[in-house]
């Protein structure tokens, strides 16, 4: 949202100075003000910046320079830090003196892969014509994790599935008489979860009832893998983690931002303390003395049952083993990954970290920390409880163990998130658990992997959806966001779809990612594609990026080239 | 996992082929360089203070059995590892990440820097002509459109393209890492990663200081030198022609500079790594060279007109010198000097000359003007400007711990947990020295920062504390008390080395924090902490300036400071210490040369019979058996008709001292004034005969700076016109005076010289030619000088340190109902001292071109004025009229002058009150009065 260059004419020529001040923009009295009543009782620490810049944006609707002076001047930071971290996260609307008033109103469309192939496009263009103002700011972004009511957008906090025009404009209207409350799905709160025999789990290991090393074994043998994209085996992460000396933290990464990817969204809306028992158990074990689950800002509602249920948590006293701080992203895929969330969560601007040395060695705040994704939390009290066999059982064969979470989106009659065994073959997602193909619609591509595990073609429909399965075809199932691609649609125009995405959203910290996502754009657009050229570029962007996002990123070319060149 | 390493631990690993081996913390860049391997590299800055990013991957290298390539830079070996620096697949990566770089660049030729460490890096990969990817930006393939968004040019001294930027983020680590000067942040994301100042702002409107350390790292050119570049400021067009490694002219820091000259012009100035700035610089050091080069130089001998009267009211532009003086040649100028000395001393006598040597001339030209003071003089009325600011200091340490230069240099922060800062602003006045503070308190050490004035110091201060101005004892004598109330003194180091602890104990006892905290502002539970932070600290060390010394009471201030040093041990161990930041760049020097009046050359008494005896010997006549006059009592003297003549070298007394009227009253009033300068300064207005000197850049020889590193200064061009050698022209003059000197080269100076100090011993000429700075004392012929001293013991008689107790003594003159305000005076970053160099640099007077007074928006609103407004300050001493400045900085009650400027000499407003030990003035604190002028 923010940009860094501003073309201002008093760049052109040596700018005399205010001598009646000292050098630079000033605090002001008025502003130092504003942002203590915007920040009310939250801590000057420096992890908290973009908590506090939250307060800002959301109190007055943008980030005006004068209250970065302000907010560096009450944290006992500088202007270049508070402005460089707030300028990084594009839900942070910095804006300069002089320039327009921020708007009154934004609406989101949504215009990643499932989104613009429900006609993401076409919904845009109306709603600037119709609602587009001074006061309302219609903006494209990245994925908002609602791929099964697509095309989906967000007026204020309010998420809106199979968007439309004129159901925009009537949510436009609400919005301007008060500003909309998000959507918060009705949930199982705490007490309904004790009711249901909740925490018992929890009380066996904090008793000792259940030890430490036989939860990590269990874990291990139901073979339960990190359902955030990496599949590392959960229980051998814990005995690592628990190895390096304490003090430990642990993090829980709510950052769903893969492109296709819904299901913690799912499960957190409906039944959230399956997550927070793993996450406690987890902290328990590997002695993790406090929890940052870090959610990403689209998900107002979750957002919100999420600050319910810390609350309620607190207050049974059932998390002061690992008291839970829950901290807003702010519109950055990139805080998906690990060392960037991490980052992030220290309330810096989110850029991933170097390997070696891994966060389970030093991580959060230079700590030994434990990061899990949301998923593969919630299976652990229901591994516990039932035993690893009958866990690892429910898989499609003895290959593959234990149930996912498959979010699928694209053209299929019944998309949404389907629980299902690990290993099943795509078009056995597709045909029993998606009531077949939509409508008009014949099965031609699919994404494992949301936009970074490629686009594989139907006749690979048989493998199974697992970790290990798409390696060898330069894929990989990643968080289980499965996109099904039709007849009708254009692979090239699918992968570039996803290439804009990947160049929104690098964190601009390598070159090879940085550029090449551009670069590459500019490539698959141009009139004569240029296979070579695309070849060396995806070779640097695999070889040389720093992190995952640009190492993946030319996946759906290589299949394009691979695979579809009828649509080159 | 956790084993203790009993020694270093030694990786072995293989690289391309070789088996070599990699300590502790080496990276395979480290490793590699040091096999002779060239790996292409941009975002690492190989230099001391920059922490390698990895993030261009220019330097990839591929590691077997890993998916991926590594950055060699960040990528530690590990043990068995098998690095290969040179295969297709580095090559291929290497040359399209170059590629990808050079596309959205201009071109080599039309791009701001041709010789940018991107191209000559790229030369090391394949990258030849290919720039194969399209691009958007305005710039690219070609050269920079003036209107680029890309572009800053509002700043004054350095120019942004960053159509050449490729995003690295060193000049972020340079700002930040580096510096600490945090302007520079890198601010959007993905494409739109970019520097930025501040919050976006325009460069010349941002807090930016200037150091330049973000030009020096940045590797395409992106951030240049504006003096480099065209006009248009969007490519490099000059590039020197000679370069000299020599050491910056301005403060008591001493950073080593190479001087870029072209055509007999500055045209830039780099830092270079020496010991006390490590390649840094501030903006004077890098920008304000500028000043050698003005027109306003003096290049002929003057003398008065006859029809000339002085007066300590002129005013005299440098365009309107020949009212007053008419050109001379050298001969005549140098026998009228001569010939007017003579003329008063066979008159009145020796004890009616004296003269005020420089600290900003070299070793050599301190030894030479005492020399020729006492010899040729006969009387030993010889001081500099050191008598302004740290003669308090002196006194106090002199008396304690039998010597008073630094006993730790500043970069023993590195190794301190606990660092004290008081009356010091070393931000703005010694900036590259402020930059290893706030490293050292970014590393973890406890700062603490104690100020009547807020500063940006105080951000980085883990105790930062605002006191009440001139309330300086009564705030570390209430640290001392808790210090020993608490039982937290170093019992032992006292047993061992200290005097007079009891004594102390005693007259402590009425300082309890609880009883100073109204009087010195800061609550009794603040004064705890901090007394408890520093005395239980493993290694503290104590910085202080002028805030400290200018005062009635300086000389108590300092002996509290070494009573809180010595009873709590932090004193001659690394990262412990006493130090006085010393502020010209030869000040430590010129004081140790003896431009003193009480001592010789290595702090002598000037009253020993046995130390006289000796020069007597040496200079073939009788020398003057008494200590000499200070610097005021020299005015006073003058005033009084006793002294009638002077001679001034490279000093401007009649800018710098307290009550300026009466100072200048006083020059006025002198029958005979030779003043030795490169400018017509104020008190050159009132001279009879002025030498057009040499400036430091036109200069060889050595000096001292705060670290008591003595570095060596060399000439990048010779002297404007037919302005001479400052040191020629003290030996033509003695010669004047039948002195008959002979010296063939300044290192014969330096011979005699270092032949009458001990401190010099085994710190030959040559060794200094070669080696560029050596730190005395050095123990032994060829041994490194002692950084840290008194490990063993005092220079004083038996070896043991002094405490002296101090008793409270108010400011000398405090607001009162006709003048409420206090005000303090000072310095600012950009201008140096009085102003006689930096006034006359375009590249600093366009940050400060005006005089201003400071104060706070809460005085401001309440006295009904608005910032930017012309106002008449007022004291019991004299006005003067400026421009207001807010200041947040200020506490409300108080205001803020610097006295660099000559429309507004703030020193005609300032109490010439002595400290009684020290005889230094009270610059930093009287009574005064703002009012609004008619618009």
């Amino acid at each position: 949202m923010s940009t860094t260059l501003i073309a201002k004419p008093e760049r052109r020529k040596v700018a005399r100075r205010n001598l009646g001040a000292p050098k630079g923009r000033q605090v002001n009295d008025v502003s130092l003000k504003e942002v203590r009543t915007l920040l009310g009782d939250l801590p000057l620490e420096r992890d908290l910046l973009i908590e506090a810049l939250h307060l800002i944006q959301d109190g007055t609707g943008a980030i005006h320079v004068r209250h970065i002076a302000a907010l560096a001047d009450l944290m006992r930071l500088s202007q270049a830090e508070v402005h460089s971290v707030a300028s990084f996260y594009h839900h942070f609307d910095v804006r300069h003196e002089g320039a327009a008033p921020p708007p009154k109103a934004r609406i989101r469309v949504c215009e990643s892969l499932s989104c613009e192939m429900a006609g993401a496009d076409t919904l845009i263009a109306e709603a600037q014509a119709a609602l587009g103002s001074s006061d309302v700011v219609i903006e494209r972004v990245p994925c908002i994790g609602r791929c099964d009511e697509a095309p989906a957008a967000q007026v204020g906090a309010r998420a809106v599935g199979n968007a439309t025009t004129s159901e925009l404009a009537k949510l436009l209207t609400e919005e301007f008489k008060a500003p909309l409350s998000p959507y918060v799905a009705p949930y199982q709160p705490l007490d309904a979860y004790l009711a249901d025999g909740g925490y018992q789990i929890l009380k066996q290991c904090l008793r000792g009832d259940l030890s430490d090393d036989a939860v990590m074994a269990t874990l291990s043998d139901a073979r339960l893998r990190g359902l955030g994209g990496a599949g590392f085996p959960a229980g051998r992460k814990w005995g690592i983690v628990r190895s390096y000396d304490g003090p430990r933290l642990m993090t829980i990464n709510g950052d769903e931002g893969e492109p296709g990817t819904f299901k913690d969204r799912y499960w957190l809306e409906r039944k959230p303390h399956l997550m927070f028992e793993g996450a406690l158990i987890a902290a328990h074990v590997v002695g993790a003395e406090r929890i940052y689950l870090y959610m990403r800002d689209e998900y107002q509602g979750v957002l919100e049952i999420l600050r319910r249920e810390i609350a309620a948590l607190s207050a049974a006293g059932l998390s002061s083993h690992a008291p839970i701080e829950l901290r807003r992203g702010a519109g950055a895929y990139i805080c998906g990954e690990e060392s960037a969330m991490i980052e992030s969560i220290e309330g810096k601007r989110g850029l991933p970290r170097h390997r070696p040395p891994y966060i389970a060695q030093e991580g959060l705040f230079g700590r030994p920390t434990l990061n899990h994704n949301i998923e593969t939390l919630l299976w652990v009290p229901e591994i516990l409880a039932h035993g690893a066999d009958a866990f690892a059982a429910k898989g499609w064969s003895d290959q593959h163990a234990g149930l996912r979470s498959f979010s699928v989106s694209g053209r299929v009659r019944d998309p949404g998130v389907k629980i299902a065994p690990a290993g099943i073959p795509v078009i056995r997602l597709i045909e029993d658990y998606c009531g077949g193909m939509a409508d008009g619609h014949s099965f031609k591509a699919f994404l494992p992997g949301g936009a970074s595990g490629g686009i594989l073609p139907a006749s690979m429909a048989h493998l199974p959806l697992d970790f290990g399965s798409f390696e060898p075809h330069g894929g990989f199932i990643g968080s289980h966001a499965v996109v099904i691609l039709g007849e009708g649609d254009s692979i090239r125009d699918a992968a570039a779809n996803l290439m804009r995405f990947f160049r929104h959203e690098s964190c601009g910290q390598c070159t090879p990612c940085r550029s090449g996502t551009d670069k590459m754009v500019h490539l698959l657009t141009s009139p004569d594609f240029d296979t070579g050229l695309a070849g060396d570029l995806m070779e640097v962007m695999r070889d040389s990026s720093i992190c995952g996002l640009g190492q993946a990123a030319p996946n759906a070319v290589a299949h394009l080239i691979e695979h579809f060149g009828e649509d080159l | 996992m956790n084993a203790p390493f009993l020694q270093p631990k030694l990786i072995t690993f293989t690289l391309d082929g070789e088996t070599v081996s990699a300590a502790e913390g080496e990276t395979i860049f480290d490793v590699a360089k040091r096999s002779g391997t060239k790996i292409p590299h941009l975002c690492h800055r190989d230099a001391p203070g920059y922490t390698p990013d990895g993030n261009c991957r220019a330097c990839m290298v591929e590691i077997d059995g890993e998916r991926t390539l590594a950055a060699s830079c960040v990528r530690k070996p590990a043990d068995g590892m098998r690095v290969t620096t040179k295969s297709p697949r580095v090559e291929k990566n290497r040359k399209l990440v170059f590629e990808l770089l050079a596309s959205d660049m201009p071109a080599r030729e039309d791009g701001p820097d041709p010789d940018a460490a991107f191209w000559t890096q790229a030369a090391l990969t394949d990258l030849g002509e290919d720039r194969r990817f399209a691009s958007t930006r305005p710039a690219a393939g070609g050269t920079i459109p003036l209107d680029s968004i890309f572009r800053d040019a509002s700043h004054p001294s350095i120019v942004v393209n960053l159509d050449a930027c490729i995003a690295c983020n060193l000049c972020e680590r340079a700002c930040v890492d580096v510096q600490s000067n945090d302007v520079i942040g890198m601010a959007g994301r993905g494409l739109d990663a970019m520097p930025a100042f501040d919050a976006a702002d325009p460069m010349g409107q941002s807090t930016c200081v200037a150091c330049g350390e973000c030009v020096s790292a940045c590797p395409t050119g992106a951030l240049l030198e504006r003096t480099v570049m065209n006009e248009a400021g969007t490519q490099k067009v000059h590039v020197a022609d000679s370069t000299t490694d020599t050491v910056c002219p301005f403060c008591g820091v001493g950073c080593q500079t190479t001087v870029h000259v072209k055509d007999d012009k500055i045209i830039k100035v780099d830092g270079r790594d020496g010991p006390a700035n490590h390649n840094r610089l501030c903006v004077k050091g890098r920008f304000g060279y500028d000043y050698v080069m003005s027109p306003d130089r003096l290049t002929k001998p003057l003398i008065r007109r006859e029809d000339a009267p002085k007066s300590a009211g002129m005013r005299l532009s440098f365009e309107d010198r020949h009212k007053v003086f008419r050109e001379a040649t050298w001969d005549e100028a140098l026998h009228k000097a001569g010939a007017g000395f003579l003329t008063v001393l066979g008159t009145y006598g020796s004890q009616a000359l004296s003269g005020f040597g420089s600290a900003k001339g070299t070793n050599e030209e301190a030894y030479l003007f005492q020399k020729l003071i006492r010899q040729g003089f006969g009387t030993n009325n010889v001081d500099h400007c050191t008598r302004l600011c740290h003669a308090s200091s002196v006194a106090a340490l002199m008396e304690g711990i039998g010597s008073g230069a630094v006993s730790a240099p500043f970069t023993a922060v590195d190794d301190a947990d606990c660092i004290l800062v008081i009356g010091a602003r070393p931000e703005q006045n010694h900036p590259v020295a402020a930059t290893f503070i706030k490293a050292a308190a970014k590393r973890g050490a406890k700062l603490i920062v104690m100020d009547p004035r807020q500063q940006g110091l105080m951000r980085f201060a883990t105790h930062p504390v605002v006191f009440k101005g001139g309330r300086d004892v009564a705030l570390l004598n209430a640290m001392i008390h808790v210090i020993i109330t608490e039982g937290l003194t170093n019992a032992r180091y006292i047993e061992d080395h200290v005097d007079g602890f009891e004594a102390l104990k005693d007259a402590i006892m009425s300082f309890s924090p609880e009883a100073m905290a109204p009087i010195a502002g800061v609550d009794a539970d603040t004064i705890r902490e901090v007394a408890r932070t520093f005395a239980t600290a493993e290694r503290a060390i104590i910085f202080w300036g002028m805030g400290v010394s200018q005062h009635v009471h300086g000389t108590d201030n300092a002996r509290a400071l070494i009573a809180l040093c010595l009873i709590t041990g932090h004193v001659g161990r690394e990262g412990t210490g006493l130090h006085p930041l010393r502020g010209q760049n030869n000040v430590q020097g010129a004081s140790d040369a003896g431009l003193i009046p009480m001592y010789y050359p290595d702090y002598r008494d000037a009253g020993a019979l046995s130390v006289r005896a000796g020069y007597e010997e040496s200079w073939g006549r009788a020398l003057d058996a008494n200590p000499g006059l200070t610097v005021v009592e020299i005015i006073n003297s003058i005033r009084a008709g006793a002294i009638r003549g002077m001679y001034i070298m490279g000093e401007n007394p009649a800018m710098s001292d307290p009550d300026q009227q009466h100072a200048r009253e006083a020059l006025a009033s002198l029958d005979h004034l030779v003043v030795q300068d490169i400018f017509l300064t104020e008190t050159a207005w009132q001279a009879d005969v002025i030498f057009p000197a040499s400036a430091q850049a036109e200069k060889c020889g050595t000096t001292t700076n705060t670290n008591r590193q003595v570095q060596m200064n060399r000439a990048a061009f010779d002297p404007p016109g037919e302005a001479r050698q400052d040191w020629e022209l003290i030996v033509a003059l003695a010669n004047q005076m039948g002195l008959g000197w002979s010296y063939g080269h300044i290192s014969e100076v330096y011979a005699e010289m270092a032949s009458h100090m001990h401190s010099l011993d085994h710190i030959g000429w040559d060794r200094l030619e070669a080696d560029g700075a050596v730190t005395y004392p050095v123990a032994t012929e060829g041994a490194h000088g002692d950084d840290i001293m008194f490990g063993a013991g005092f220079p004083i008689e038996g070896g043991r340190a002094k405490l002296v107790p101090t008793t409270l003594v108010p400011p000398d003159e405090m607001p009162d109902d006709d003048y409420p305000m206090l005000l303090s005076t000072g310095r600012l970053l950009e201008h140096w001292h009085t102003g006689a160099m930096t006034r006359h640099s375009a590249a600093l007077n366009i940050h400060e071109p005006a005089p201003t007074v400071s104060m706070h928006p809460v005085d401001i609103e309440r006295l009904g004025l608005h910032e930017n407004q012309m106002v008449q300050v007022e004291t019991r001493r004299g006005h003067v009229n400026l421009s207001l400045r807010t200041g947040r900085d200020l506490a409300p009650g108080s205001i803020f002058i610097p006295f660099c400027f000559g429309e507004a000499p703030a020193n005609v407003l300032t109490n010439p009150a002595l400290d009684p030990y020290g005889k230094i003035p009270e610059f930093k604190l009287c009574g005064a009065r703002v009012t609004a002028l008619p618009t």
